[in-house]
């Protein structure tokens, strides 16, 4: 843990909470595909000082730009649990409707924005919203989250030269787990590391310790007060490990040695968070003990009001495709709504 | 009313629309000092700056990206691709994401853009810079696809595309951005979309087309009309949304259809217009319906002529079609 912790206790003891929470979440969420309870998950488990650092390092009006593994983001910018847990259910009073796989959700009230499933096409669209920002006069920033992979993708590149280009206000913030499904960062690219991407498009990159949450949250701090300052981005390689596999769909043993999980499990961020609080006397057992409780009951409610919403009603299935209704698409909804009535179709 | 070419159409709408709406922002590539390669966005750099009028990198997707991010944030951003030839690296934000923006969000994040972009051939382009691949924008739900054919037109309809809630694909036909002349209405004078146009009224044969098409089917229908057949002729003008009753109501009418566009005929619009037909009213048909179409090769260089639907070749197609019992 980094020694000079200027960062207040309050905000220590908040992300140990939300990491800690983050984990129970994202456990269960694996559990709930694994049991057939909900179709699809991806586990961020190991990287919850890299999300949690960042996500509390941000100010509430700054832009969330995620990719589909940042529960620990989502929780620190403070979207309810249960809004989460009924998007992975995909039920009825998810607000995306019940549309996409579980961890593609987004809040528009919490400037979270709706993830989608393409590598790296999230990047860009950062800067997009940097550059409106910029052009209100709002003093934010706007943060692209993605992974080692994404940098080799078209889109990293045309983010990260918009952004230098045009001296945007954006942090961005690369999650290097290692792993990219089943390849190794080092066949990524041949850069000596992600952060220097950054020379060649005109501003700073940074590697930190991802499994230190102060490590990080110091980074982001300092990276968002030039972007407010107008000295424009800052791309942060946060270093981490993916415990588990891409998604519930992956088996990482086919591709990576035990060894090395194991390695990473000896610098778990949360444990690391959690001795810097003991050894600060600012925690004991009993403490750690009615969080990990909490927390983990949080879930367990959310799960059960999850469960109990029912599916999207049908005729759902068409709405949104565009802002008004246009008569191809509302003779296919009289249709199916006719085939519904005469049971060729069964909800 | 003024008259004006199509480019001074297209030209004046964003004027219009820039003056009316601090929130709609121009970007692409030398679309500011230069004024765009073709002169589309002639003056605005000059009258509104630079912070509205962006000059960005040689990246289609970023310059898509871009104008999706900042609908995200509340503009009304519209990008210019300088040929559609080019607009394939924005393939994925523009079906990933600004198309799908809306439905995936749950009506959260709407991503409202104006994606606009010179298309067809006729200029000598070769195979990049000639090609009309609006089926792929038509074939992906979410994007609502338009095309003018007169100066009016690309006015009108680009006002109601800047102002629209959706992603719009704008496609312009730059073989006649300078030929196509016309009235231009004043002021913010908007284009419907979702309703077709009479190019020419008829009795015998309904003649479907769009974009640069429209004029060489109106030449068509002159031409036949020596012979006494009284082709109509309808400028379809958005393909999403489609005007329905526009080519039902023709049909029903004539009992013979023509569709003509420079695309290839294989799996193009023209397959849609044809199974709109045969769905909705194959019992006032006459005759088959026929395509006229460019040829289902890359477009060629040196033949370009050849390739795409000429005068000629499509008054005999509605000649054929005319005359078939």
């Amino acid at each position: 843990m980094s020694e000079d912790a200027d960062v207040p206790k309050e905000t220590l003891l908040r992300a140990f909470r939300l990491m800690t929470l983050g984990r129970a979440a994202d456990e269960r969420g694996v559990n709930l595909q694994r049991q057939g309870r909900i179709g699809f998950y991806v586990p961020m488990n190991g990287q919850e000082a890299a999300q949690v650092g960042c996500g509390l390092a941000l100010d509430p009006k700054d832009w969330i730009v995620p990719a589909y593994r940042e529960i620990g983001v989502a929780l620190a910018r403070g979207i309810p649990l249960k809004t989460l847990f009924d998007q992975f259910y995909g039920n009825a009073a998810d607000i995306l409707k019940g549309r996409q796989m579980p961890c593609h959700y987004g809040y528009r009230a919490f400037r979270y924005v709706t993830a989608s499933s393409p590598v790296g096409t999230q990047i860009i669209l950062a800067a997009g919203i940097a550059q409106a920002s910029v052009y209100k006069g709002e003093k934010v920033v706007s943060v692209p989250f993605f992974g080692d992979g994404a940098t080799s993708s078209n889109d990293f590149h045309a983010g990260m030269n918009f952004a230098g280009v045009l001296n945007l206000p954006v942090i961005f913030f690369c999650q290097n787990n290692g792993w990219a499904i089943s390849l190794p960062r080092e066949k990524q690219t041949r850069s000596a590391s992600l952060a220097a991407k950054a020379d060649a498009y005109g501003f700073p990159g940074v590697q930190v310790d991802g499994n230190d949450f102060i490590a990080v949250y110091r980074a982001v701090q300092e990276a968002r007060q030039r972007a407010i300052a107008g000295k424009g981005p800052t791309l942060i390689e946060a270093v981490t490990f993916r415990m588990g596999p891409h998604s519930t769909s992956d088996d990482p043993s086919r591709y990576r040695k035990q060894e090395e999980v194991a390695s990473w499990r000896a610098k778990d961020p949360i444990e690391h968070l959690r001795d810097f609080l003991v050894a600060k006397k600012w925690i004991d057992e009993a403490g750690i003990d009615k969080i990990e409780e909490e927390t983990k009951q949080q879930v367990q409610e959310a799960i059960e009001a999850a469960e109990k919403s029912p599916p999207p009603s049908p005729e759902t299935l068409f709405d949104d495709v565009f802002h008004d209704r246009w008569r191809i698409l509302e003779e296919e909804r009289s249709e199916f709504m006719e085939l519904l009535k005469e049971g060729v179709l069964r909800a | 009313m003024t008259e004006a070419t199509l480019i001074q159409g297209v030209n004046q709408a964003l004027r219009i629309a820039m003056a009316k709406d601090p929130d709609v922002i121009v970007l692409g590539e030398d679309v500011g000092v230069n004024g765009g390669v073709f002169r589309a966005t002639d003056g605005l750099y000059k009258e509104f700056g630079e912070k509205r009028v962006i000059d960005t990198p040689l990246s289609e997707n970023g310059i898509v990206g871009m104008a999706i991010g900042m609908a995200l944030q509340g503009l009304k951003p519209v990008a210019e691709i300088q040929f559609m030839d080019f607009i394939y690296p924005a393939f994925d934000q523009i079906v990933s994401e600004a198309a799908k923006f809306r439905y995936r969000s749950g009506g959260e994040f709407p991503s409202h853009l104006v994606i606009r972009t010179p298309y067809g051939g006729g200029i000598k382009g070769g195979l990049y810079h000639s090609q009309s691949t609006e089926q792929l924008f038509t074939s992906t739900p979410g994007l609502k696809v338009v095309i003018p054919s007169t100066p009016a037109d690309a006015k009108g309809l680009l006002l109601t595309a800047i102002f629209d809630e959706d992603p719009v694909i704008f496609l312009e036909p730059k073989r006649i951005y300078r030929t196509a002349t016309g009235e231009l209405p004043e002021g913010d004078a908007r284009v419907p979309f979702g309703k077709a146009r009479i190019a020419k009224e008829g009795s015998d044969v309904s003649v479907f087309a769009y974009g640069a098409m429209v004029p060489q089917c109106v030449q068509a229908a002159n031409v036949v009309e020596k012979m006494g057949i009284h082709a109509e002729v309808i400028d379809l003008r958005t393909l999403v949304p489609i005007d329905v009753d526009a080519i039902v109501g023709s049909v029903e009418k004539t009992g013979r259809a023509v569709v003509v566009h420079e695309a290839p005929k294989f799996s193009g619009f023209g397959a849609e217009i044809s199974a709109m037909i045969a769905e909705r009213c194959l019992y006032s048909l006459k005759a088959p319906v026929l395509r006229v179409t460019g040829y289902d090769t890359p477009f060629p260089y040196t033949l370009e002529n050849l390739y795409l639907p000429s005068v000629d070749r499509i008054a005999r197609g509605i000649e054929r079609t005319a005359s078939a019992t």
